[in-house]
């Protein structure tokens, strides 16, 4: 497995995604947005941070253009791993890989702060080297991570077991004094149907290494390459 | 061209410098001419009043790699073929019209200077300083300068990892923005900004020319007035997201490409004009621009406009003429403009063309050739009178209150945590933060080395008020006392010059003590000057804001893994390096507790540079030896706040009551005096060894213990401790 960074103009997390990649072994390469290669099935294609088109318009909304995605649809269309964090997780919901809106934050601030997170399905690529009960240390940084969607998207995000993050307390607690942003039901991150595109606010590539705070994002990593056997 | 006053005063020239700049030319000027000649002989771009003061500097030293003001920052030697440039800069006036956009664009403006040079920015720092927060436009203005920083910062991907605030009445109405980047990257790749060889293209590149900020440079040396808000023209917005995009191809162009190209200067201050002409003096060339050719925002623009534009996200590149080609494509793949306005020519001059037509023709040495002038200085009225302020005679604190006045201190806009602020900042991007924004130094990882860069800015406004010499010695020990404090040896300044109108007798007094005062600790400390900036002229109808020599100092963290913070742990012993515990009420002279207990801003501060140079150098020693587990500046707040700032960071409580805190109890907890540090060690004894042959006072505090705060009469819970400060600038800016 190799990782495919997607570049857009704007996007600020690629080095730090590779980086983070590499402490757990997995060769990635960068893929400028105006590409529109097809992604080996077993790459993990990863839309990182930033403010893609300086957030312009909408958080998203100009990138989901870029031919690239028709690369990343395919891709997520045949099973293939997609994961978007920060603003990759507000382009993959602007390009329908992933339901509902990421909205301003609640205090109508930026916050870059350490957050916690419990996950709420073990059992996707993504997930399922997480043990329950485990708490993950990982810091969010964004504007507008506030993740909203209807009544019944939610109920069936819940029920399908597509809430993969919730933001909680050191203790794995789930309240409203862990959420830093607003979002319903405290959703940091989620799954689309087949569980294999995870769009996620937290940064997992920042709690890389313990010289940097922690090394709690690793965990999804190793999760991935639980599924996809190093070197395929 | 007739030239009368009413056009003189827009321009901030004055009568004389007019009557010189004809002399110089022989004859008139044309306006492309006088705009140009404006605003290269401003304050802002020339430094009239400031540089015949610069010789004071010490400027060299075994890392510096670039000769003082030779390019856009200054460059260090970190070892092993890596070097750090950095340089603070001041966007004062823009942020007290329009915060938002006068803070944003003073990042965006300093991260030019830095990318200039070749070098990747890799962090950011803000040194503040407004009225009063119990008023509303000053909250405004905090507000909005915040959001700023954030709105750039944020976007563009470069960390905003430190800086600091301070509050006092005298900013009111003029608040300060110093903004300091670091950039890293390999020696070799280094890049000059000087125009070098003849008939090279010049090749403009980033956004279109609009006529935003036309004679911004003359506006920040000028005092603001009622009517400043009508200089918002004067103001320039910027766009993070073009920066991010130019900063990428810029240091791709270093990095990769060196070789196509002779020179790459940024467009700030004064624009294109300054741009051109200073890279043309760099290199003892001249320079040759048809504005046709320059791509606008606006139709209409006149040749006078678009020379002295300030729209931001702007480069000057100078390629190889062999290499044009390349160096357009590279930029165009990063979908950026690159458009050639001109060449390089041998002929020292800068002329100007509007299409065929000559519009302007001055040479490069005239243009560039700004007045200097020295005002005699005259000593501010008030300084002997405050320092001859009895403070002995103040009533001290009672014990029963020192809990209550701890609380007090730590919940003061001067003294509040500062995590409102910096939670709205990515202070983690590009995964280089080991120490993070909220303690004495950020500590930033040099990636493929075991080295870090600890880096901090600090000037305390108060002590250079009231004596500008000693206060702008303290600023540089400070400064580098934080540095210390995280295990970093200290290399290397910046520093931001920020005065009132320097026309003043009494501001030019200030201006030379505190240049020579800063001269002197940098000298001591063994740190020169590397880069700077000057922003004079900062009064409003009120009077001068207080004389603040901002520093940005550099050091060098040997083992980035073993950089220190300020949380001591379970059983730590701490020590105050530096001074006994008992101090006499001199040391409260321009305290905090001062001022916001007495109402008072009087008394003499004092240091003694070689002590404080010798304290600083028993920490590093220490922690060579791998004797501290934390160490922290005791300064502003004195030993109590210091001491509660190690708690909250540790999460863990202090035992100190038995301190034996002599007979002023006020000046023994809040008291200011310098060269103090807090440290936590398991091995006291091996501390105390070390200070004592060097002759450096070593006082047992107390253990790190439990849940409380105790020390002498002070007994305090850590969670109440924790709610004053951490609560306190939210419940202030609320207007609470």
């Amino acid at each position: 497995m190799r990782a495919a960074v997607v570049v857009f103009p704007g996007t600020w997390s690629d080095g730090d995604c590779i980086y983070a990649l590499g402490r757990v072994g997995v060769e990635a390469y960068r893929v400028w947005h105006r590409e529109a290669p097809v992604f080996a099935p077993n790459d993990l294609v990863v839309l990182p941070g930033g403010f893609s088109y300086g957030d312009h318009l909408r958080c998203g909304a100009i990138a989901r253009f870029s031919p690239v995605m028709q690369s990343v649809q395919a891709h997520a269309a045949a099973g293939g791993l997609v994961i978007g964090i920060c603003n990759g997780f507000q382009i993959l919901c602007e390009a329908a890989l992933l339901p509902g809106v990421l909205m301003r934050n609640a205090s109508l601030q930026f916050r870059c702060m350490p957050t916690h997170l419990v996950a709420e399905n073990h059992a996707s690529p993504f997930t399922r080297g997480i043990v329950i009960g485990r708490v993950l240390a990982v810091p969010i940084s964004h504007g507008e991570g506030n993740y909203f969607a209807d009544a019944t998207t939610l109920d069936m995000l819940e029920a399908t077991g597509r809430v993969a993050f919730r933001y909680a307390d050191a203790a794995g607690r789930v309240n409203s004094e862990a959420n830093p942003n607003g979002a319903q039901r405290n959703i940091a991150g989620i799954l689309n149907e087949r569980g294999n595109v995870l769009g996620m606010m937290p940064h997992p590539e920042r709690a890389c290494d313990p010289l940097l705070g922690g090394e709690d994002g690793n965990a999804i990593w190793q999760s991935v390459l639980g599924v996809v056997t190093v070197g395929a | 061209m007739p030239v009368d006053d009413r056009t003189l005063a827009q321009i901030a020239l004055s009568r004389a410098e007019y009557d010189r700049l004809v002399a110089m030319l022989e004859r008139e000027p044309t306006e492309v001419e006088l705009g140009m000649a404006s605003a290269l002989w401003s304050e802002h771009c020339g430094y009239k009043h400031s540089k015949p003061l610069f010789h004071h500097f010490p400027t060299t030293g075994p890392r510096v790699l670039t000769e003082a003001g030779a390019e856009n920052a200054g460059a260090i030697d970190l070892g092993d073929g890596w070097c750090a440039v950095f340089k603070m800069e001041s966007h004062n006036h823009p942020s007290a019209i329009e915060p938002y956009e006068g803070a944003a664009t003073g990042v965006g403006g300093i991260l030019r200077d830095i990318f200039a040079m070749g070098m990747r920015p890799v962090a950011l720092l803000d040194s503040l300083r407004f009225g009063p927060l119990s008023d509303a436009h000053n909250r405004h203005l905090f507000r909005g300068v915040v959001a700023g920083i954030g709105g750039y910062g944020n976007c563009i991907g470069v960390p905003t990892v430190g800086g600091e605030v301070q509050l006092a009445p005298e900013y009111s109405g003029n608040p300060l923005v110093n903004a300091m980047c670091v950039g890293v990257g390999r020696v070799e790749h280094l890049l000059s900004s000087a125009a070098r060889g003849v008939g090279n293209p010049l090749v403009l590149v980033g956004a279109d020319t609009g006529r935003d900020g036309i004679h911004g440079a003359t506006f920040a040396s000028v005092s603001l007035d009622a009517d400043s808000s009508e200089r918002r023209p004067a103001v320039q917005v910027g766009n993070p997201f073009l920066e991010k995009l130019l900063m990428e191809a810029c240091v791709e162009l270093a990095e990769q490409h060196k070789d196509w190209i002779e020179g790459l200067q940024d467009l700030g201050a004064a624009g294109l004009t300054s741009s051109a002409v200073e890279s043309a003096l760099r290199a003892g060339t001249g320079i040759d621009i048809d504005i046709s050719l320059v791509p606008r925002r606006e139709q209409g623009m006149t040749a006078y406009e678009v020379m002295l534009s300030e729209s931001q996200e702007r480069m000057l590149v100078i390629p190889k003429r062999e290499h044009l080609e390349d160096v357009l494509a590279l930029f165009h793949r990063w979908e950026i403009h690159a458009d050639v306005i001109g060449t390089v020519t041998g002929d020292g001059m800068a002329t100007i063309r509007d299409g065929a037509e000559v519009v302007g023709r001055a040479p490069i040495a005239t243009l560039t050739d700004a007045p200097q002038y020295v005002v005699e200085g005259r000593r501010p009225a008030g300084l002997d009178e405050a320092h001859a302020f009895d403070l002995a005679a103040l009533t001290d604190l009672e014990p029963a209150r020192a809990t209550q006045a701890l609380l007090d201190l730590l919940a003061s806009e001067n003294m509040a945590s500062r995590r409102w602020i910096f939670r709205q900042y990515d202070h983690q991007v590009l995964n280089n933060t080991v120490v993070p924004p909220g303690g004495d130094a950020a500590v930033i990882w040099l990636k493929g080395t075991n080295r870090g860069l600890a880096v901090a800015t600090d000037c305390n406004g108060r002590f250079v008020g009231l004596e500008p010499r000693i206060g702008a010695q303290i600023a540089v020990a400070e400064a580098a006392r934080n540095v210390v404090a995280v295990g970093g040896t200290p290399v290397a300044v910046t520093d931001c010059l920020n005065f009132g109108n320097p026309e003043r007798p009494e501001v030019a007094y200030q201006l030379e003590q505190s240049i020579i005062g800063l001269a002197e600790s940098c000298r001591v400390l063994g740190t020169p000057v590397v880069s700077g900036n000057a922003s004079l002229y900062n009064e409003t109808p009120n009077g001068a804001v207080l004389p603040t020599p901002t520093i940005g100092m550099l050091g060098i963290v040997a083992d980035v893994r073993r950089a220190l913070t300020c949380a001591p742990r379970a059983g730590d012993t701490l020590l105050l390096l530096g001074a006994t515990l008992a101090q006499d009420a001199l040391t409260l002279a321009g305290s905090e507790y001062l001022a916001t207990a007495h109402n008072t801003v009087a008394g003499l501060p004092r240091i003694d540079l070689d002590f404080e140079a010798r304290v600083q150098r028993i920490v590093l020693d220490a922690h060579a030896l791998g004797l501290l587990t934390a160490a922290h500046d005791c300064s502003d707040g004195g030993l109590a706040v210091a001491l509660a700032e190690c708690a909250l960071a540790g999460s863990i409580g202090i035992e100190a009551a038995g301190a034996v805190l002599g007979t002023r109890l006020d000046a023994a907890l809040f008291g200011e005096a310098q060269s103090r540090f807090l440290v936590a060690t398991q091995d006291a004894e091996a501390v105390r060894t070390l200070a004592q042959a060097a002759a450096v006072p070593c006082a047992v505090l107390g253990l790190a213990t439990g849940d409380r705060l105790r020390l002498g009469p002070i007994d305090a819970a850590l969670a109440d401790i924790r709610e004053a400060h951490e609560g306190g600038l939210g419940r202030i800016l609320s207007g609470l």
